[in-house]
Order: structure tokens, then C-alpha cells, then sequence
């Protein structure tokens, strides 16, 4: 049996574990990193990048079915286009394999060696790997760990056959006629919406109030209309209870806000109802590192209560985010190279990429009037933005929303939501990082013609004083 | 109108130059015959400096802190009738042109008081550059940062502040909403960064810059001239006084209200002036360049006195041909003088032997810096009631320590031993105080 021993051990090759290696590696440390699957996590395999494609391809196919039979824009299909998912998700693994490889090319770059295999720890420095290639005991100076996190599953409704997670639902060889999801968070209603797009019905079962719980009402009421617009049905406050079998296919029972049971027929269930951290199966339990809930408790350097154990990303918690994971790791990678760094972030910025997108850095107005600050807000809607109408997008309802301290104007909340608003999110959390106040974002030139004068617009109406409202 | 030039007067026999210590007037001033120009110091004493004539200030000599020569340029003034000089103000007169138009510009006379203080304050010593600063470049402080409210600081300085191991919540910041920039950053780590008011107790990390001058300054280089010149030795005895204490008490007791009581100092000046007799070489002073050591006849004895400027030593002259009252009576003058700065020069040297005590504040043992060039100082520490041992049991005694510094060049320890003995004797039995020298 190979043995190894080196400065850090990272586990785990997702954004946020490779992220880690690949500093570690730059710094100089002899760095081992250890995955099973592939390389990129759930993030670039099964997460972000696959839907985003699937996404991209949805919306090409709606917008191609939009001008079928009917002139728009002056374009207009005389027949309609065809859909072969299989080959939209080979086109999407494309895309993944070639992310795969970039990951393999600059840890390889930054001098980490790749151990492939499942590693289980029998103490907090020390883990077996068991791969194909046999068995790898490593011992290491520093243990990062970043385990990630996996799809969570309702004990009464089990995963498998027609009742599938995300992770299947990135990999379906044709487009469900009927689609039943359960849970209207983000990853929910990014996948129910591209399918709606590519055709499927789509019907969301919620236990909630309403959609994207996270986000305001003000933010989510776009993309309700969105779904509206579209005939996608969301039931909230239900509560899904069993799926049975009839004719061949799935049919989903739940209980309205009522009690009131009622059941959906559908070709595929799909279950979205979050993620938990991958706390199982790999020996956490000889660690002894304590938790703080479902999760690994760390201070803000990602410090475990086991001297030199760290752990970033989804296993820390919320908000599960790659770009969180990679900010951590980064920093874990530091702090062992010697240097003194924390995690500060003033605003770890979310994006959904609903149907508008919706972006979501800092706090809201409730939020801050929570935490008693007074506020003033900002608001500009895209309908007044010229390159909105110009790109067919200024009509979903969307804006941009600032909200600032009523005392020194510092912005302390920058919300948009409406098509292609993802690309302002860096922007947003740039000007928090900053400590950007309304003023200077108003007094920042922005580039016309783009969505981006909507922030500027929104920080000019916090001051009272927007130019095209 | 004329010109009047008032040159820095001769204040003393062998002064050369004198720093000025404060201004009491401003360009722009109005002053009378005898109004106080300023305060100089000279190598031993304060001295003030009145105005010879009426007049208006137009031009006011250096600013405080700096030494000038006798006869230079002080004051220049504005008379009726003719001056005394015909030259006009000198090249440096800006400061006369810039309040001038002040004083023509108000009527009202309160307002032109506030803007002639205004005037003086700008020229104020060691006050006028601190408060110029303050205003350049030390941060204002603004509204307090609610508590756990995070700093308003970019990620790069953030970072700065992380590696300098700075926590920005101590960090003023300049900026917009309080943001800290990087050059509030440097102006933290340069020391001016005033602490935002938080709660609690805060890290203080003001430096105040105080300039040294003046008696302070004087002192200073005394001191420092002395502790590398001479190599001192520091003998430490214990005095049992309850017999002088019983004696001062009586003789206090048939003293009436109104006549001055005794202190133990004039008895510490009876004993050391007859110890003198005994040990002429402890009231000598040492000329260490010309390697002579001068002998005295005369006991001047030196009393170090603390004055509200700084430390002061007034000298009792001729203690030899003094009874314990007279002693006593000279001590009361020449503290008040000192205290109230009103001690002429002459009375503050000359002494060849000098007695330092910080009074019931004394402590227990004290380590006395030779009044150069002499050879020896007594200091004198705190009486207290202690146990003693005698006949058998512990009875309470009055117990003072004499802590007493020899220059070693002059004096062995030995001599030193046998001199502070003698005193400790007479100390001890009083009645050898008032006993006629063999």
C-alpha cells in the first residue's frame, strides 16, 4: 500500500477544495488533493455549470418556438424547431469535460498531486483513500476539508426511478411531458423553468408561503409572473406525502394548506427541497471536531475545533455557494502558508438564475429595518432602460434596488432582478466591498447603453433625483 | 507717532542670552509703562520683563522655547511723539500687517479683545504648531460607530490592517461615511489615529507633543550634565527622632497662634551645619575641569523646593549664623518666593550643600541627584511610627531614613558613613544641636 504524507491534505475537488489546493500549491506547500468523483464538485459536474447550460439551451429553443408560425422582430419559423435533449446534455458534458480538464490542468500547473479515491479518516490527520489504483494512506500537517454537500431527500419519498434529484435532472434523455417539483427554491425553479421552456409541464409543490422564501416579495413577483405567464402551476403551502405508481408513472400526493389530499400524474418527480452537508461516510466521526448542527463548526479563518483541521464550503453551511467555497479555501490556503487572513466578506452575493434572474447582495429594506437600521431605497425599473427594451427584456417587471443607511448613505442592499441582471451581481457586491455610498455610485459614469444604468439610476432616485423617472 | 525698539534688557551679572518662557503681550496689543512684556529664563531664575514707555505692539521677538541674545531685538512698539529708532518694522512683518486690518475693521471693542487673544494665541509656546497640526492632519472625530458594527473599509485595506495586526474598529476613518482609507490607515499606524469612541475603555494612542522648555528645559540639562559627570553614591541610614519630635512639639506648643511653628527641616539644617564643622570636604564644590576643589567656611545651604514650574533650590546663606528660628524663618521666605516666582537670582545659587525632602510624602528610600558642582545632598524621608526593639519589647518610635548622595570623585563611602552618622547623633539626641562647638 502507498503511503503519502504532505503539508495540506484538501478534500474534496470542488470550487471549494481545488480553489484551496491550487493556492496552497502557488504558496509553495507539498499539497495532496483527494476526490472520488470528478474533478470540479458538485458545482462544475451536477451544479452550476451543467444548468446554466441546459438553461442556455432552453431558452435558445423558446425563443426559436417563439417566432414559430409568427413573425417577431421581423423573424418568423415556418416550422417548428426540433428538441433532442440527449444531445443538448452531450453538448452541455462537452462543456463540463472541458471545465474538468481546465481543473486538472492548473492544479497539475500549481504542483498538486490528485489522489482519485474515496477517503476516510480513522483520525483527524490521517485517512485511507480507496481508489481503483488501490489504496493510499496519507497523513498530512493541515487537513482542509471540503466535502461539499448532497441533494436532501424526503424520508417519504425516496429517490430513484421517475423520482429523481437535480442531479438526474441535469441528465434526461427527453423532456418530461409532465414535470412535478417539489420545493420553489433556486435550483427548483431554475430547472422546472428551463423545462417549461423546452416544454414540459411543470407543477411546483411548496410548503411555503411562496417562492424563493429567501427573497423579498417585491423580488420574487417578476418571476411569479413569469410562471403565471406561462401556466406553471406552484401550489404553496403543500406538503408533498407519498408518490405512487399508476400506469407506469409517477403520481405525487400532497396535502394542501387545508389537509386536503390531493395527487399530480407526472413522467418525472423531481425533489428540490435543499442540500445538507456531507457529514456521512468518510470517518468525521474519528475526527473529533464538534458541529454546530448538520454542520462543521468553524470560526472565521474556517478553523474546526481540531487544531490544523479546516473546513470551507457547503460543509460549513449556508449559504451554500461555489464562489463562497473558493473564497474560503483561498483563504484557508493562506492562513497555512502563514499569512494572516480572514473570512470578512461585508456581502457574499447570490444570483438565481430564475426566469428573470434575480440578484441579491447585502440586505434588503426588511432586512436592515430588522437589524434597525434606517433606510432609504433606491429604485429603477428596466422598463426605462433603454438597452432593456432594445435586448426584449424590459418588460418582465424588473429593476434594480438599492438600500442605503438613511444617515450617511452608505449602500448597504443592492437587489435586481429581471433578464441577464446576473452579470450586475459583481458590481453590486464590488461597490458593498468598497463601502460605496449612494453618491458615488450615482456619480459613476455607466456605460449607455446597458442594463447596468438602471444601478446608477436606482442610486439617483435614493438621493431623489433619478434622471428618467 | 514714532517707532519705539525694545531690546532684551541686561537681567543679570554674566547673562548672555535667556530664553523666552511665555509672551504676555501680542502685536496689536495696546500696553501701559510697566505692563509685563514676557517672562525669560535665565541660567537659575525666571524674569520678567516690563515695558519701559507706552504704545502699541507691532512686532514681538521670537516665540517661546528660543533662546536670545541680551540686547537683541524684543519688542517693537508704536508711540506718541518720537520713538527711538526710526527703522520700521522689520522684515518679518506679517503678522503686524495681518492683524492690523482687524483692529480697523471692528468697532466693537469686545470683538477686537477676541480677535487681538485670537492674535496672542497663535503665538503661544509649543501650542501654536501642535494646534496647526491638529487641523492638517489628525482626524476629526465623527459620529461613534454603533457597537458591532462593522468599519467601512475596502478589501485591500482590510487586508493591510489584517497584516499590520490593526483591528479597524480603532480606526478612524476620514472618509465619506466614516470609510477608512488607506491613508487613514498610515496616519494609524504613524500614532496620530485617534480611536473612534466606541464603549468601554478605548486604546488611548494619542501622543500629545509637548515642547520642553524653559525651567523644564533647564532642569533637564542639569540633571542629565550631572548623573554623566559625577559618579554618585547613595547611603541610606536609619534616624530614630522620637526625642526631636518631642522637643519640636514643646517648642511648637509654647509658640503663640500667630508666630510661626517649626518643621523638623531647620533642625535637619542645625545638624548638618554643625556636622560641617566636622566634615568641612561635604560642603565643598568641585570644579572637576580645573580639578580644584573649593573648601567653605560658610554653610549656604540649598533647599530643593518644588515650585509649580519645576524644581527650584533656594539657598539659605550663611545657616551658620542662624538660631533654629531664624532658620525656620528663612525657610518660609524663600519657599513662598520660589513658589510664588518672585526669587531673585542671586538667592538661587551659591549653595555648597544641599537638603532635599519631599516632606511626609518622603517615602521610604530615595536616591538624591548631587546639586552640582557640589559634593554631597541630604535627602530626608518620611517620619513613621514603627516597632522597635528596646529593653526587652517592641515600642513604638518615630523613624525617618536619611537618604543622602556623595559624589565619589571627592567622597568615600567610609568619610560619607561617618558624616551622616554624626548627624544621625545629633538628630537623635537633640540637645547636641544646641550645644556649643568645641
Amino acid at each position: 500500500m502507498e503511503s503519502l504524507s504532505c503539508k495540506a491534505l484538501v478534500v474534496g475537488g470542488g470550487p471549494g477544495g481545488y480553489v484551496a489546493a491550487i493556492r496552497a500549491g502557488q504558496l509553495g506547500l507539498d499539497t495532496v488533493i483527494v476526490e472520488a468523483d470528478r474533478l470540479g464538485g458538485t458545482c462544475l459536474n451536477r451544479g452550476c455549470i451543467p444548468s446554466k447550460a441546459l438553461i442556455q439551451g432552453a431558452s435558445t429553443y423558446e425563443a426559436m418556438v417563439s417566432h414559430v408560425g409568427k413573425e417577431h422582430m421581423g423573424i418568423a419559423l415556418s416550422s417548428a424547431p426540433t428538441l433532442e435533449l440527449a444531445s443538448m446534455v452531450s453538448w452541455k458534458n462537452n462543456v463540463v469535460d472541458k471545465l474538468n480538464q481546465g481543473v486538472a490542468g492548473l492544479l497539475k500547473k500549481a504542483g498538486v498531486r490528485v489522489v482519485t479515491g474515496w477517503a476516510t479518516f480513522s483520525d483527524a490527520k490521517s485517512c485511507l483513500v480507496k481508489g481503483e489504483q488501490g489504496e493510499v494512506s496519507i497523513s498530512a500537517e493541515h487537513v482542509i476539508l471540503a466535502n461539499g454537500s448532497c441533494v436532501s431527500a424526503l424520508p417519504n419519498i425516496p429517490l430513484g426511478g421517475d423520482v429523481i434529484s437535480s442531479t438526474e435532472a441535469l441528465d434526461l434523455d427527453r423532456v418530461p411531458d409532465e414535470l412535478a417539483i417539489i420545493g420553489a427554491g433556486y435550483i427548483g425553479l431554475e430547472l422546472g423553468i428551463a423545462y417549461r421552456k423546452m416544454g414540459a409541464k411543470v407543477t411546483f409543490i411548496e410548503g411555503l408561503e411562496r417562492i424563493l422564501p429567501l427573497y423579498d416579495r417585491e423580488m420574487t413577483r417578476p418571476i411569479e409572473n413569469w410562471l403565471n405567464k406561462h401556466e406553471v402551476e406552484v401550489i404553496c403551502q403543500a406538503r408533498a406525502a407519498r408518490v405512487e405508481t399508476a400506469n407506469g408513472k409517477p403520481v405525487l400526493y400532497y396535502q394542501d394548506n387545508q389537509g386536503q389530499e390531493h395527487n399530480i400524474a407526472a413522467d418525472k418527480v423531481l425533489v428540490t427541497v435543499g442540500r445538507r452537508p456531507n457529514t456521512q461516510g468518510w470517518g468525521l466521526e474519528n475526527m473529533c471536531i464538534d458541529m454546530q448542527g448538520a454542520s462543521i463548526k468553524v470560526d472565521k479563518q474556517c478553523r474546526t475545533s481540531m487544531k490544523n483541521v479546516w473546513a470551507i464550503g457547503d460543509l460549513v453551511g449556508e449559504p451554500m455557494l461555489a464562489h463562497k467555497a473558493s473564497a474560503q479555501g483561498e483563504m484557508v490556503a493562506e492562513i497555512i502558508a502563514g499569512e494572516r487572513r480572514e473570512f470578512d466578506a461585508r456581502a457574499i452575493p447570490a444570483v438565481c438564475f430564475t426566469e428573470p434572474e434575480i440578484v441579491g447582495v447585502g440586505l434588503s429594506p426588511t432586512e436592515a429595518k430588522q437589524q434597525g437600521i434606517e433606510t432609504v431605497v433606491g429604485k429603477f425599473p428596466f422598463a426605462a432602460i433603454g438597452k432593456a427594451l432594445a435586448m426584449n427584456a424590459g418588460t418582465d417587471g424588473g429593476f434594480v434596488r438599492l438600500t442605503a443607511r438613511a444617515d450617511n448613505h452608505l449602500v448597504i442592499g443592492m437587489h435586481a432582478v429581471g433578464t441577464h441582471v446576473a452579470e450586475l451581481s459583481n458590481q453590486f457586491a464590488l461597490a458593498l466591498e468598497l463601502g460605496a455610498r449612494l453618491e458615488d455610485i450615482a456619480g459613476t459614469i455607466h456605460v449607455h447603453p446597458t442594463l447596468g444604468e438602471a444601478t446608477m439610476e436606482a442610486a439617483l432616485a435614493g438621493l431623489g433625483k433619478a434622471i428618467h423617472a | 507717532m514714532g517707532n519705539y525698539l525694545i531690546k532684551m534688557p541686561d537681567v543679570g551679572e554674566g547673562i548672555a542670552e535667556v530664553e523666552i518662557v511665555e509672551w504676555s503681550v501680542a502685536v496689536g496689543d495696546s500696553i501701559e509703562e510697566d505692563d509685563l512684556l514676557c517672562v525669560v529664563m535665565t541660567d537659575k531664575a525666571a524674569v520678567e520683563i516690563p515695558s519701559p514707555v507706552d504704545g502699541q505692539v507691532t512686532w514681538i521677538g521670537p516665540e517661546a522655547g528660543i533662546t536670545m541674545a541680551v540686547g537683541a531685538d524684543l519688542v517693537r512698539l508704536q508711540v506718541e511723539g518720537q520713538g527711538n529708532t526710526s527703522a520700521d518694522i522689520p522684515p518679518d512683518k506679517s503678522m503686524g500687517e495681518s492683524t492690523e486690518p482687524v483692529q480697523m475693521s471692528t468697532g466693537d471693542p469686545e470683538q477686537s479683545g477676541a480677535e487681538a487673544e485670537a492674535a496672542k494665541a497663535t503665538h503661544q509656546p509649543g501650542e501654536s504648531a501642535p494646534v496647526a497640526q491638529s487641523v492638517g492632519s489628525a482626524p476629526a472625530r465623527g459620529i461613534p460607530r454603533p457597537e458591532g458594527e462593522r468599519p467601512i473599509a475596502s478589501p485591500a485595506v482590510r487586508q493591510r490592517a489584517r497584516d499590520a495586526g490593526i483591528d479597524l474598529r480603532y480606526v478612524h476613518g476620514r472618509g465619506p461615511a466614516h470609510r477608512i482609507s488607506h491613508s487613514d490607515l498610515d496616519a494609524f499606524i504613524a500614532g496620530s489615529g485617534a480611536a473612534a469612541k466606541l464603549t468601554g475603555q478605548l486604546a488611548d494612542t494619542s501622543v500629545k507633543e509637548i515642547k520642553v522648555i524653559g525651567l523644564r528645559r533647564k532642569i533637564a540639562a542639569i540633571m542629565q550634565d550631572t548623573m554623566q559627570r559625577i559618579p554618585h553614591y547613595t547611603y541610606v541610614e536609619e534616624v530614630d527622632v522620637t526625642e526631636l519630635e518631642g522637643l519640636r512639639t514643646r517648642m511648637n506648643n509654647q509658640r503663640r497662634d500667630d508666630q510661626p511653628k517649626l518643621t523638623v527641616l531647620p533642625f535637619f539644617i542645625k545638624a548638618v551645619v554643625k556636622a560641617l564643622r566636622t566634615f568641612p570636604e561635604m560642603g565643598s564644590r568641585y570644579d572637576d575641569e580645573q580639578e580644584i576643589l573649593y573648601q567653605y567656611g560658610a554653610a549656604h545651604v540649598g533647599i530643593a523646593t518644588q515650585t509649580p514650574s519645576g524644581l527650584l533650590v533656594p539657598v539659605i546663606r550663611h545657616a551658620e549664623t542662624l538660631d533654629i528660628w531664624e532658620c525656620a524663618a528663612q525657610l518660609k521666605r524663600l519657599a513662598e518666593a520660589a513658589r510664588a516666582g518672585t526669587i531673585g537670582r542671586e538667592e538661587l545659587s551659591g549653595s555648597n550643600i544641599t537638603i532635599t525632602s519631599l516632606g511626609p510624602l518622603g517615602g521610604i528610600a530615595t536616591t538624591p541627584v548631587i546639586n552640582s558642582p557640589e559634593v554631597a545632598i541630604i535627602g530626608v524621608n518620611k517620619i513613621a511610627k514603627r516597632p522597635l526593639w528596646k529593653d526587652g519589647g517592641f515600642v513604638p518610635r518615630d523613624i525617618m531614613h536619611l537618604s543622602s548622595s556623595f559624589d565619589h570623585r571627592i567622597i568615600d563611602g567610609w568619610e560619607a558613613t561617618q558624616f551622616i552618622h554624626g548627624i544621625k547623633d545629633m538628630l537623635e539626641s537633640p540637645a547636641l544641636l544646641f550645644m556649643e562647638d568645641q
